[in-house]
């Protein structure tokens, strides 16, 4: 049959499906004009995924199409998509068209038939609303219905050949038998893998009572794709594959700058701040203060305007608002700007990746240059250990890619035993930047001990420093470092008092000593005075006597000389002695 | 059963495909045997009429709907197995 299809533009070949992380994967979506098979168990998120490929299609690529429900009635998928916010009634029916083609219950079958009937009346909707995506979901219902596996062929292939004559870009969905995930491998679901230029198989398992899903491309011709399983979820718009950058991963831009991590003496002992779109792992016990140094950052965070988001998994949002004001740290007032976003996530169900996924998207929509998990050991509770290391991985990953600067604390189990060891997550190899809380027990008491076991790309203390939580705030100490012993709490301020008071007394003694020397200084120059002042008069006296003596010495003299002339006896004689004083 | 009653049969076929036409040959058949005179039967072509198979949810050919006597039934196939066929259509007597 001669068909007039509208005009197509041949942009690309590969239609995108706008489920997060899938066209990452995928480099692009699906094959454009190409049938991709999707195989999964009940529950996997088949019709999910499909119909997400049609609502994008329709909605945002100006791709109309054709839902064709072999299994579920047509109106109850469409008020299932409800749940998802995709808006199937705008879209219905020219953008969106919903065939039920559900078998009779009671349907008799005589002998052989075929599928010409279905592909008749697709046809005419197609070229009705310019379809260009397709999808049919559960063929196997369909299929189970012909009467020998020869039929069955003929029909996939009938099919196949009806697809790729209109360059349509389809989707099959099929059921693989129960949970075995061989399953896939049977007639006729083999064949058609072998036809179909992409197939995707869907997972869904539990791990340690933890419900796990997975996606994995088994084949995209002529395309490079994740040949790994990759986690998805279902989530609240619809789903969300959880996609590591492996493929064309994009250089991370290196950020210099650096912002403040709430505790001023923290910054200096980091080299000024964390870095901007660092992950940062604060390690400790319980009790060991590690909310609080987070939400210090917290604080700091909503201070320079940044919009932040903090999930807290232990404790309520309220709760921790309420403990973080005891010590000076106010979260309220962003909570009320609108700043600061609260997230309560209590670890009692879903799987580490549920997390991970639905914190990215929170993050996303908040528009969060700033997150803090508190605490991410809680994801190591759920699932295993490989998954959640992985996860891990993704949201370190994650972080850096997106330039937003995390900061996690992980809790570490005192039953362990491992005070310096790793976290259960292996988050510690991946961060940048590592604080360790520790207690230190001694002289009857606990104390926070907070030191950096390591910071990438800039110097650090090496000082372990006391962490005091007060009304006003979070403020390091210096310890003391006493005969290969480290003082905290009451005997630092012990051994602080003593040094202060050695102090006063060494300068009080200086002080006295230095008022006395005055005393015997000024003493010693009164003496001084006193003593010229004597001088000067046993000098004046000298002279006196000087003149006295000579006047009184020529006064005798002259006496003398006027005796001798009054006598006038030796005349020879006063000659010697002529001239007066 | 009333013998004058007349039974009105629709047949969806897929252009001249193998089945479609072995539909057919088997309908014409089974009704010169069993109902001479009191049958009449439609063809839907569904590659000519694809709206109508649409709008009837015709999605397997072929497939014969019988419209009267009520109550309407309706076969997929090639009709090749008679009693089924007549099982099928609440037309059991018939082949007695």
């Amino acid at each position: 049959m001669k068909s007039a299809r509208p005009p197509r533009v041949k942009v690309t070949t590969k239609a995108p499906t706008g489920i997060t992380g899938f066209d990452e994967i995928t480099g692009g979506g699906l094959p454009r004009g190409r049938t991709t098979l999707v195989v999964g168990g009940p529950g996997s998120g088949k019709t999910i995924l499909a119909l997400q490929f049609l609502v994008h299609g329709a909605q945002d690529c100006k791709e109309p199409g054709i839902f064709v429900a072999f299994e579920e009635n047509a109106r109850r998928i469409v008020s299932n998509a409800e749940s998802f916010g995709w808006k199937l009634a705008k879209l219905q029916p020219k953008k969106l068209y919903f065939v039920d083609a559900q078998p009779m219950p009671d349907l008799v079958q005589s002998g052989d038939f075929d599928l010409g009937g279905l592909l008749a009346a697709l046809e005419a909707k197609t070229k009705e609303i310019g379809a260009r995506r397709i999808v049919f979901d559960a063929l196997d219902v369909m299929l189970a219905l012909l009467p020998d596996p020869a039929a069955e062929r003929r029909e996939i292939y009938r099919l196949h050949q009806w697809l790729l004559a209109h360059e349509l870009t389809g989707i099959i969905t099929l059921k693989s038998g129960g949970d075995e995930p061989n399953a896939s491998s049977q007639q006729p679901f083999g064949f058609m893998q072998y036809m179909v230029d992409c197939a995707l198989i869907l997972n869904h398992s539990m791990v340690l009572g933890v419900s796990h899903r997975s996606l994995r491309v088994q084949k995209y011709r002529g395309s490079s794709f994740d040949e790994n399983d990759s986690p998805f979820l279902i989530g609240n718009g619809g789903i969300e594959v959880a996609a590591t950058h492996t493929l064309a991963r994009k250089e991370i831009k290196v950020n210099y700058e650096r912002i403040s991590s709430g505790v001023e003496r923290l910054d200096t002992m980091l080299g000024g701040g964390y870095y901007r779109g660092a992950s940062v792992l604060i390690t400790g016990f319980s009790g060991t203060a590690k909310t609080t140094l987070s939400g210090a950052f917290a604080e700091a965070a909503c201070r320079r305007g940044e919009r932040t988001m903090f999930v807290c998994f232990d404790s309520n949002s309220t709760e921790v608002i309420r403990n973080l004001a005891s010590v000076g740290i106010r979260l309220d007032r962003y909570v009320k700007s609108g700043c600061l976003r609260m997230i309560s996530a209590r670890t009692i169900t879903g799987s580490a990746e549920t997390y991970l996924v639905r914190i990215k998207a929170l993050a996303k929509e908040h528009g969060a240059r700033c997150v803090v998990i508190d605490p991410v050991s809680a994801w190591s509770k759920s699932g295993n250990e490989l998954t959640t290391q992985s996860v891990a991985d993704r949201l370190v990953d994650w972080s850096k890619s997106d330039g937003t600067t995390l900061v996690c604390t992980s809790l570490l189990d005192e039953m362990s035993g491992r005070v310096e060891g790793g976290s259960q997550l292996q988050i510690s190899a991946l961060v940048d930047t590592w604080i360790h809380l520790s207690y230190l027990m001694q002289a009857g008491e606990r104390n926070r001990g907070l030191s950096i076991i390591k910071s990438r790309g800039s110097a650090h203390s090496n000082q372990l420093r006391e962490l005091i939580l007060s009304d006003a705030g979070v403020t390091l100490a210096d310890t003391y470092t006493a005969g290969g012993e480290v003082l905290m709490g009451t005997l630092r301020w012990e051994k602080e008092r003593a040094e202060t008071a050695a102090h006063e007394n060494a300068d009080a003694a200086a002080k006295l000593k230095r008022v006395r020397l005055d005393a015997e200084e000024a003493e010693l120059e009164v003496r001084l005075k006193s003593l010229q002042v004597e001088l000067v008069a046993k000098q004046v006296e000298k002279e006196l006597l000087v003149r006295t003596t000579a006047s009184s010495k020529g006064e005798l003299s002259r006496g003398r000389t006027q005796i001798k002339e009054l006598r006038g006896a030796d005349a020879a004689i006063p000659k010697r002695k002529v001239s007066p004083p | 059963m009333n013998r004058s009653v007349m039974h009105k049969f629709r047949l969806y076929v897929a252009g001249d495909a193998l089945n479609s036409t072995q539909a057919l040959a088997n309908l014409t058949a089974f009704c010169h045997a069993h109902l001479p005179d009191r049958h009449e039967i439609e063809i839907v072509d569904v590659y000519k009429e694809p709206q109508r198979a649409l709008a009837d949810g015709i999605f397997m050919t072929p497939t014969l709907v019988k419209l009267a006597p009520s109550p309407i039934r309706s076969i997929v196939g090639t009709l090749s197995q008679t009693q089924t066929v007549l099982q099928a259509l609440g037309l059991e007597d018939l082949a007695a």
